[in-house]
């Protein structure tokens, strides 16, 4: 069990590697100096050359990337152009808005779409699957960016029961999570949020329950007399690793691509400050922003692979 | 049990009409039998069928021009002066830009998928044949990319290379390969290890011989309804871009970009803000549907 964590752990050092050159070559990919969008058009060429050698951007690739990994994970992640702030903060500062969300987002959608799937894949062809089938084949299929939309104008425009965006008249910092006033600015986001989640979940666990289903061992435990109640819960209980792993990788897509739903509720968390920085041409916040949630994305998706050898030995072993 | 039965039940009604031995039915003649008695998917695929006739054919059936602009007429209703889906924020005419807002949605969401599928295919079918030190490089570096949701990687591409069509596409390319290449790579490798590869070699086909002969045959059906159940979530991401901003840039019609600049309009004509959205939903779920069938009828398991 430890050699596994270990090496489970191990493993995720290079690809965490992998991710910060992606991050950083970010600013290379663009069109241009990285430098052309923060200057001014009509700069000389010596204006350019000095602020480029005090930038660092004069270096070779390779040493650039060393010294703004040293940088980075000391938690230093340079200024933000807009706001004169450190990237670091501000990133912080918005992660915690996403987590608040995908907290509330993720047990309802692993909850909802686990009991849709369970009651599919129990009863597969009859109208309860159809159903269920129908339900989660819309979930997927539908823009939660548009769904956000439709949403606000039905509870915020027509019912005037909701506000429509933002965290409340002071932002986080007045934000109560036990005050119906302040909780009240959850609700559409994190319906929202949890509508792709719902989709992909039932099915998953409708395909799980139905193929577990279908294994000699519970024709074995029907003829050993097992009530059908029994029978059910091996069978949930043999389909929960698969369901487990999409769970985990649900939530690291709560966090890590809440983009559009954040902006559609202009909601201050990382995926509207994202977009905020696309607009502004932020680059130190658009690198900070895409490194955090990635690494994030990774640190969960360690977690979920190790929970799930917890629950299932046979993992271990491969 | 409840699929086997069903597939059975059709089976045995043609082996009563056909002489026994002399008809088997091959594989594509199964699935084609599959699909033509599959009447959900056959609806769904005739609808994406009319989406994508009515997008190409779009000059021909729009009734308005998709760029003229009306002061007059800005943000009206459904059914207003001719306009059946209303008007927009410059008085465009709603179902005209739809129709020809499919063009580029439809195309952002198939030609990613096109290219990753070949790219991300061949890497796969590469990595799996060769096994070894080749497969470790080219799967190892997909992995990165597997490290990012894939919104977050479309976002983080586009935003960087600046928004457009071109650079949206690029960036949806890059988030479709890696998937794409792990679903060749696993078909591969399943089939190299199989004996009858180990017979044609030694029977001195040529490497090349048994990857077009042997291995392609085997990859191509997990291939194709992966591809094809990816388009929905193309066309779905690509809007998504649009509606950011990063993708189709304005006057273009588009759907995500449409329904990202009606947003300001929803407490005028809530309806028609609406309409691009129902566009993607529809063309997303008949997509996926279609494909759902598709992946029944050629018995592919992934």
């Amino acid at each position: 069990m430890t050699y596994y964590i270990l090496r489970r752990i191990l493993y995720a050092i290079p690809i965490a590697f992998g991710v910060s050159v992606v991050c950083f070559s970010l600013v290379y990919i663009a069109p241009g100096d990285p430098l052309q969008t923060v200057m001014p058009p009509d700069a000389t060429a010596e204006t350019i050359a000095i602020v480029k050698h005090a930038y660092g951007f004069d270096r070779p690739l390779p040493v650039q990337f060393v010294i703004w990994l040293g940088r980075v994970l000391t938690g230093d992640f340079g200024m933000s152009i807009a706001t004169r702030r450190p990237v670091f903060l501000e990133v912080t500062d918005a992660l915690a808005n996403t987590a608040l969300l995908a907290l509330f987002a993720a047990p309802i959608a692993f909850f909802t779409g686990y009991a849709m799937g369970v009651i599919a894949g129990c009863f597969p062809g009859r109208w309860l699957d159809r159903l269920v089938t129908g339900a989660a084949v819309t979930g997927v299929s539908l823009p939660n960016y548009w769904l956000g939309i439709v949403l606000v104008i039905v509870f915020a425009v027509q019912l005037m029961l909701l506000p429509a965006t933002g965290m409340g008249p002071n932002g986080s910092t007045g934000f109560h999570i036990f005050e119906w006033s302040s909780a009240r600015f959850l609700v559409l986001p994190v319906i929202t949020l949890a509508m792709i989640p719902i989709g992909i979940l039932s099915r998953t666990t409708r395909a799980a329950v139905a193929e577990v289903r279908n294994q000699d061992f519970v024709q074995t435990l029907r003829a050993k007399g097992l009530s059908e109640w029994a029978v059910t819960r091996h069978v949930l209980k043999n389909s929960l690793p698969q369901v487990m792993a999409v769970m985990g990788l649900q939530f690291g897509y709560l966090i890590g691509g809440s983009i559009l739903v954040e902006t559609v509720f202009t909601w201050p968390g990382s995926g509207f400050l994202l977009s905020k920085a696309i607009i502004n041409r932020d680059v130190p916040v658009l690198q900070g922003t895409i490194l955090t949630l990635s690494l994030v994305f990774v640190a969960t998706n360690l977690v979920v692979d190790l929970l799930q050898s917890l629950v299932d030995p046979r993992i271990r072993r491969g | 049990m409840a699929d086997i039965v069903a597939l059975d039940r059709p089976l045995d009604a043609f082996a009563e009409q056909a002489p026994p031995a002399t008809r088997v039915r091959g594989y594509w003649q199964s699935v084609f039998y599959r699909l033509r008695h599959d009447p959900v998917t056959l609806v769904f695929a005739s609808i994406v069928l009319l989406i994508v006739l009515a997008a190409l054919f779009a000059p021909l059936i729009a009734p308005f021009d998709p760029y003229k602009e009306s002061i007059v007429g800005r943000l009206k209703p459904f059914g207003w002066r001719e306009h059946l889906l209303g008007t927009d924020e410059l008085g465009r005419d709603m179902l005209s830009r739809l129709l020809y807002g499919g063009r580029i949605s439809l195309s952002m969401g198939v030609v990613p998928v096109l290219i990753a599928t070949l790219i991300g295919g061949m890497l796969g079918v590469i990595g799996g044949f060769a096994g070894g030190r080749v497969n470790t490089a080219i799967m190892r570096t997909m992995d990165v990319f597997y490290a990012f949701p894939s919104v977050l990687l479309a976002v983080a591409i586009a935003g960087a290379m600046g928004g457009g069509i071109g650079n949206g596409m690029l960036a949806l390319t890059l988030v479709f390969t890696p998937p794409m290449c792990r679903v060749a790579e696993t078909a591969t490798t399943q089939v190299r290890a199989l004996d009858y590869i180990e017979a044609a070699r030694a029977s001195g086909a040529s490497t090349a011989a048994i990857i077009r002969y042997h291995v392609l045959g085997n990859v191509l059906g997990p291939v194709f309804i992966y591809a094809s159940s990816l388009v929905s979530v193309a066309i779905l991401l690509a809007s998504g871009l649009s509606f950011l901003g990063l993708g189709v840039r304005p006057p273009t019609p588009d759907w995500g970009l449409m329904l990202s600049t009606l947003r300001q309009s929803i407490y005028v004509v809530p309806a028609v803000c609406a309409v691009p959205g129902v566009a993607i939903f529809i063309t997303s779920i008949c997509f996926n549907l279609v494909s759902d069938g598709l992946r029944a009828a050629m018995d592919v398991r992934m």
